[in-house]
């Protein structure tokens, strides 16, 4: 079924699970993808982080093979799988909407992969059926194989399209929104569950979604696509501290954007002037803003702002300030116990200045 | 306009009202608006469908049960019967089959004249059966266009039974289309691309998961047809050739008696007419409670 392997590019043929080079998409005229490139070690859990219409989604169909690149390679294991069938490619790969089969049991459901093999590949019935009930086990669903996906509540459904796509012992393990449709509570649950699941089985994952919290918390790495191209690529550490873009910059750690100048290693935010050690840049620029980013001064140093509002976030306080009329506001990350009005004058400084070119 | 009865309803005994509570409504829903629709819904079923129905066996019982079994045990009525009953639930059968091909095309692909073609499908239900009927003589006719063709092998369709079953298919195909085509428009693409994740070839994929999740709508657009086709007389009688005994209708039989003044002999007829085609229509429709069980709602 298999094409005999084309000639083998990548250099570590072990490690890397899933490789994919210069991929482009398009639909139609519009672009989706613009030579991406991916390298995903064996037993990663890489997360493909960014906003809707970014190319996550298509960028993961086109690694299961459910969507054929304009141009470009994708290998798995070394072996170029670019127009391997889907059926053929040996992905587990799980829907946003789960897409379960409603006329198939729990048990059904699971065991549909391996069902549908021909006969010479086909396990034994008992096989079928201890398999399933392994899988069920797994993810925690014993006992309920004859349910419909109907009596199930979200995260059941859930964890059925994940089993299912176990059954078939996938070489890489694909996710789409894993956690989109799911309420807070569960989906905090089932991010540290699918943590442990990954550790334990070890399966290569890729998954995709838009909520930066999952991306950071999950993933060994994170990859952040912005407009059909893979922004930057690192550790949750490395993304989240040192941002290789202003759009990342700006999508990460709930940012501030300010239109500055530089120059001569200082910083002009309207009225006020800071001085600039870490950038060579010069001309407009984008500051970005975290609300950790800032911290109270006493008010003969630090930057004077008028506090436009200020409300509870968890067990901190945040408030929100006015550098000057015209501005957009940037927010300060308070301790609870610090109480400040609004109206009232708050100096703050500045721990880091994250500029990037207008 | 689908016949496809909602959840059995009054709730079956020993369920939530338990036997010991008297009969009552249970309250369907905290807004108001229950009693008028319903009320209305007694009404007018009553107006327009039930108590036809009941004048019509209120005046076949006139003859009495051994009367109406005398008539339905003749000869040429058993034989009528068996055509319209027979016939209808083949020509059901196969635009079950075609209906679904057609949907299918019309749903999924995209080609020039498409919405054209979509349009066409609605001609059976806008023409007078009788234009049907005589367009589709004159084209199966052994001098016709397609009747030519096939008489030179000794096939014969306008005035026999084959004719019966053309005209039937016919009316019948749009009602298979146009349910099956909402339902097929939803179904979600994600559940074929996720049984070809799991390795189904392409034919597993349409008979494991595709058809059954189509199953019910099917199953209602086949119910549909064959009421419809047990019910036709204009596009038929044209067609048919109206032997007795090989290819006159039921239906026709009835005007038959009609014309002769014989009132209660079609009414007697219309009544075991009645009689089947609920029955058959009652069978259908616990399938479908059956399915919809086992499947969800669709």
């Amino acid at each position: 079924m298999t094409p005999s392997p084309g000639p083998v590019y990548t250099d570590h043929v072990d490690t890397v699970a899933i490789r994919a080079e210069g991929l482009e998409k398009r639909f139609g005229g519009t672009p989706a993808l613009t030579g991406v490139d991916l390298a995903v070690e064996a037993g990663e859990l890489v997360a493909l982080l960014g906003p809707s219409g970014s190319g996550k989604t298509t960028l993961l169909r086109i690694v299961a093979g459910l969507e054929r690149p304009t141009a470009g390679h994708v290998y798995f294991g070394g072996e170029d799988a670019t127009f391997v069938p889907v059926q053929a490619r040996r992905v587990g790969f799980v829907f946003q909407s789960y897409a379960l089969f409603r006329h198939l049991d729990v048990g059904e459901n699971v065991a549909y992969g391996l069902r549908v093999r021909p006969r010479h590949l086909r396990p034994s019935r008992a096989d079928i059926r201890r398999r399933v009930s392994d899988l069920l086990d797994l993810v925690q669903l014993s006992g309920l194989d004859r349910r419909f996906p109907s009596q199930l509540s979200g995260g059941q459904r859930q964890r059925v399209a994940l089993a299912r796509a176990l059954a078939v012992d996938p070489k890489v393990l694909l996710l789409d929104e894993p956690f989109g449709a799911l309420d807070a509570k569960v989906r905090r649950d089932l991010r540290r569950w699918l943590r442990d699941l990954h550790d334990r089985t070890g399966h290569t994952t890729l998954f995709v979604t838009h909520d930066q919290d999952e991306a950071l918390e999950l993933s060994d790495r994170v990859a952040i696509l912005n407009q059909g191209r893979i922004e930057q690529i690192g550790t949750p550490d490395e993304v989240y501290d040192r941002p290789a873009s202003g759009f990342v910059a700006g999508f990460i750690g709930e940012a501030v954007r300010l239109p500055v100048d530089v120059a001569d290693g200082i910083v002009t935010i309207g009225p006020h002037t800071l001085r600039n050690h870490t950038s060579s840049l010069s001309g407009p620029a984008a500051l970005y803003v975290r609300p950790r980013d800032l911290v109270p001064a006493d008010p003969h140093g630090g930057v004077p702002t008028r506090v436009a509002g200020v409300r509870r976030a968890g067990p901190a306080r945040r408030a929100e300030l006015l550098l000057a009329d015209g501005l957009p506001t940037i927010e300060i990350e308070l301790p609870a116990d610090l109480t400040v009005a609004r109206g009232e004058i708050l100096h703050v400084q500045f721990r880091t200045l994250r500029l990037f070119p207008a | 306009m689908s016949i496809a009865a909602t959840e059995p309803w009054p709730p079956a005994p020993g369920g939530r009202n338990g036997a010991a509570a008297p009969w009552r409504f249970r309250r369907p829903s905290a807004l108001p608006g229950f009693g008028v629709t319903f009320g209305f819904t007694v009404t007018y079923l009553s107006l327009i469908v039930l108590i036809p129905l009941t004048a019509l066996v209120v005046r076949a019982s006139g003859l009495g049960l051994d009367g109406i079994w005398r008539v339905a045990t003749m000869p040429r009525v058993l034989a009528a019967l068996q055509t319209s009953f027979g016939i209808s639930l083949v020509a059901a059968a196969v635009n079950a089959g075609f209906g679904l091909l057609v949907a299918w095309v019309l749903t999924r692909y995209e080609f020039p004249g498409r919405r054209l073609l979509d349009a066409v499908v609605d001609l059976p239900f806008a023409l007078p059966t009788a234009v049907a009927g005589i367009a589709l003589a004159a084209i199966y006719a052994p001098n016709g266009w397609i009747g030519g063709l096939l008489a030179p092998f000794g096939i014969k369709i306008a005035y026999t039974p084959l004719g019966i079953f053309i005209a039937l298919v016919f009316i019948g195909l749009p009602f298979v289309v146009r349910t099956v085509q909402p339902v097929l428009a939803d179904l979600d693409r994600e559940i074929e691309e996720a049984s070809a994740t799991l390795g189904a070839t392409r034919r597993q994929t349409i008979v494991r998961v595709v058809l059954p999740t189509l199953a019910p709508a099917v199953l209602t657009g086949f119910a549909l047809a064959f009421g419809r086709a047990v019910g036709e007389y204009g596009s038929v009688i044209f067609i048919a050739g109206n032997l007795p005994f090989t290819s006159e209708i039921a239906p026709l039989l009835i005007v038959i008696q009609l014309e002769e003044f014989n009132y209660a002999g079609a009414t007697a007829i219309a009544s075991i007419m009645l009689l089947i085609s609920f029955l058959s229509l009652l069978a259908i429709n616990l399938l479908q409670a059956w399915s919809r069980r086992r499947f969800g709602h669709v």
